[in-house]
């Protein structure tokens, strides 16, 4: 994973609620065994209405997607998040994401800030009123910054670290191998096992 | 110090625990399907690192094949279900193919196997995992990214969920089932009622239900954003195992385990939820998620009479996206298709129960019913019973095991604008097939909306 220390950009407005996993890219889009190639499927029917903002000009750039509440909910499929990242998007903020969302997210590299309805809705309001507002989301100080407001969001320390760091969970975890070994000696004689020896 | 049941579980998988890291947990069961593995056993391969416990995993084909016999025609689905069996073989992962007889959806085959039992951690690359926490395992969906992680290491870092608890009081009147306490429960709590919590349901109608109704309950814990839903296991959970063919065969051990886990008498949830059984009537959705539903007797609800204004442009959208005006009864609504099946509703009991509503009775002239069995077993169960005759004979169509019209993603979908009572699990705008429009339902609700052509319970067939 690359590191995530700052990044800036302008924004575009998705004034949407339950913006479920299968609007961030359909199922039929589901069928790649790779990971990238899936920016087509991205909103792929809302994108059919050419009044969709992802089809407004003056958003062709935006690195961040400000979404409304309940982003990401439904299936858990990761393709969401490399969909918006092979897109483009670096950064989405929402009111609330889905639980499931928000960890695939944050493992990728897409960095989902939660900020207030309040915080949104002015962000909402500035970037529609000059869609070229600079946008500037800081993983060290934990901010987002546009016009004349800073504001803080929330971001626990460890997945902070991780993000400035680049670090691959995986790595993280087999460097426990003796840990794992250890529990492995514990579990039960009877819990099941998917081919027996 | 009292715990509650997903307290218990989580405790006792814990293998590594420090300061301000999340916690590492031990996964006892990893179920794999095409669609959210190739990635991961891609950066495996990219990484050298091999399948730690091959024989803690297992895999099936289910989302991306088609419910008619033969071969898959579209070049892109086969190569996703070939890519599936090769890095099986590669990675000695066992698999359950198209053909096979325990081939099935990931949420049925687990149960149907015994592979999901109480007390274990279970995790699959799907977010309906939710299901086999009716068993008592914590049980929840996760992303390609963690596939590979548990793939690795065997383990998850994790965040410890807060716990919600759902109190179900009283027992649920004649012809209300598990789809209509779960379709109510979300449309009291929202889409993301449950975000961040892990539900126990409880209760004395939770305890009265089958090991079938409890999945479906638990399977649709993940549309109220919970991350996952449980049910302390009982004498009917010990009855469901006791002869499948991964019970344990220390059985009476096993069992004096899991009666240990069921929630302390005096153990706190973060909070709590009631909900009145006895109130409950036969629930359907008019919206574009799963939180926008209303009982059958009700009508199109007026976007105006929400309290949010986010609420009120969703149910807008919703109704310009469904094609429906408020104030319509809802029973006045006519669909073209009804689809039986799914990881929420494909399970030998949905099916009977759906057929003894069509005995004797037949599919209204111009809709389409398809029936689709959860797994090959569920299916040669039925043909066993004489259930795919019922369905036949009142003109619905019998098809083979898998997800099929749930998703839009293999060859059963809605074409734009068509309208479907659907047992499944989203009503998502195109989830079922792009412009298609879907109203979750019961299997009893299916069943006679099938035979009336419209929106219909049981009751309104006598």
């Amino acid at each position: 994973m690359d590191k995530f220390t700052t990044h800036t950009g302008t924004g575009i407005p998705l004034r949407r609620s339950n913006v479920d996993t299968d609007q961030i890219i359909p199922a039929v889009y589901l069928k790649r065994v790779t990971r990238s190639g899936f920016e087509d499927g991205l909103f792929a029917a809302w994108r059919s209405d050419p009044d969709f903002v992802l089809n407004d000009e003056a958003y062709a750039n935006a690195t961040i997607l400000v979404a409304g509440p309940e982003f990401g909910t439904g299936s858990s499929r990761e393709h969401a998040v490399w969909a918006l990242q092979n897109y483009g998007f670096k950064v989405v903020i929402s009111p609330r994401f889905a639980d499931i969302f928000r960890g695939n997210s944050l493992k990728g590299g897409l960095l989902t800030v939660q900020l207030d309805t309040a915080v949104v809705e002015e962000l909402w309001k500035a970037i529609e009123a000059d869609p070229s507002t600079s946008i500037t989301v800081d993983v060290v100080n934990r901010q987002v910054r546009f016009g004349d407001t800073t504001t803080e969001f929330e971001l626990d320390d460890y997945t902070r670290w991780r993000l400035l760091e680049g670090l691959d969970d995986i790595g993280l975890t087999l460097r426990h191998g003796d840990s794992i070994d250890e529990f492995e000696k514990s579990r039960p004689s009877w819990a099941p096992r998917t081919i027996v020896a | 110090m009292a715990k509650t049941l997903a307290q218990k579980v989580w405790d006792a998988h814990i293998v590594r625990q420090a300061q301000g890291e999340p916690d590492l947990l031990y996964i006892d069961l990893h179920l794999l399907h095409e669609v959210t593995s190739p990635q991961a056993f891609d950066g495996l391969r990219l990484a050298g690192r091999p399948v730690r416990r091959p024989d803690l995993t297992i895999a099936t084909e289910d989302h991306n094949v088609p419910t008619t016999p033969g071969p898959i025609v579209d070049p892109v689905s086969r190569t996703q279900i070939e890519t599936l069996r090769k890095n099986c073989a590669e990675f000695g992962v066992r698999l359950h193919p198209l053909g096979d007889e325990e081939q099935g959806i990931v949420h049925v085959i687990g149960p149907q196997l015994g592979l999901t039992q109480p007390g274990m951690t279970v995790v699959c690359g799907d977010s309906h995992t939710s299901t086999h926490g009716a068993f008592g395992a914590l049980a929840f969906g996760i992303g390609t990214s963690e596939v590979e992680h548990v793939l690795a290491t065997q383990t998850l870092p994790l965040r410890p969920f807060k716990t919600m608890a759902v109190n179900v009081r009283g027992t649920l009147p004649e012809g209300v089932s598990a789809k209509d306490l779960i379709l109510a429960l979300i449309t009291q709590i929202g889409t993301g009622g449950g975000q961040g919590y892990v539900i126990e349901y409880r209760g004395e109608a939770i305890e009265a239900l089958s090991m079938e109704s409890r999945m479906t309950i638990c399977n649709m814990s993940i549309e109220a954003g919970a991350r996952a839903g449980m049910i302390a296991p009982d004498e009917t959970t010990f009855e469901y195992l006791r002869d499948k063919a991964h019970a344990p065969e220390d059985f009476e051990a096993a069992v004096a385990y899991w009666r240990t886990l069921p929630t302390d008498k005096d153990a706190r949830f973060d909070t709590e939820v009631d909900i009145d059984a006895r109130s409950l009537t036969p629930f359907v959705t008019w919206g574009t998620n799963p939180g926008q539903g209303a009982p059958l007797g009700a009508s199109v609800p007026d976007p105006q009479s929400f309290d949010t204004d986010s609420a009120r442009v969703a149910a807008q959208r919703a109704l310009e996206y469904m094609g429906l005006q408020a104030g319509t009864p809802l029973r006045d609504i006519s669909v073209d298709t009804v689809f039986l099946g799914s990881c929420t509703n494909g399970r030998i009991e949905d099916l009977r129960t759906a057929a003894q509503v069509l005995d004797g009775r037949k599919v209204a002239q111009g809709v389409r019913m398809m029936v689709v069995p959860g797994s090959v077993r569920v299916r040669l169960q039925a043909e066993a019973e004489g259930l795919d005759k019922v369905f036949t004979d009142a003109g619905a169509d019998w098809r083979q095991a898998g997800c099929s019209m749930c998703l839009g993603m293999n060859p059963d979908t809605l074409q734009p604008g068509e309208r479907a009572a659907s047992t499944s699990n989203r009503n998502f705008e195109g989830r079922q097939g792009k412009g298609g429009r879907t109203h979750l339902v019961s299997p009893l609700v299916a069943a006679a909306t099938a035979v009336v052509g419209r929106l219909a319970s049981p009751a309104d067939l006598v």
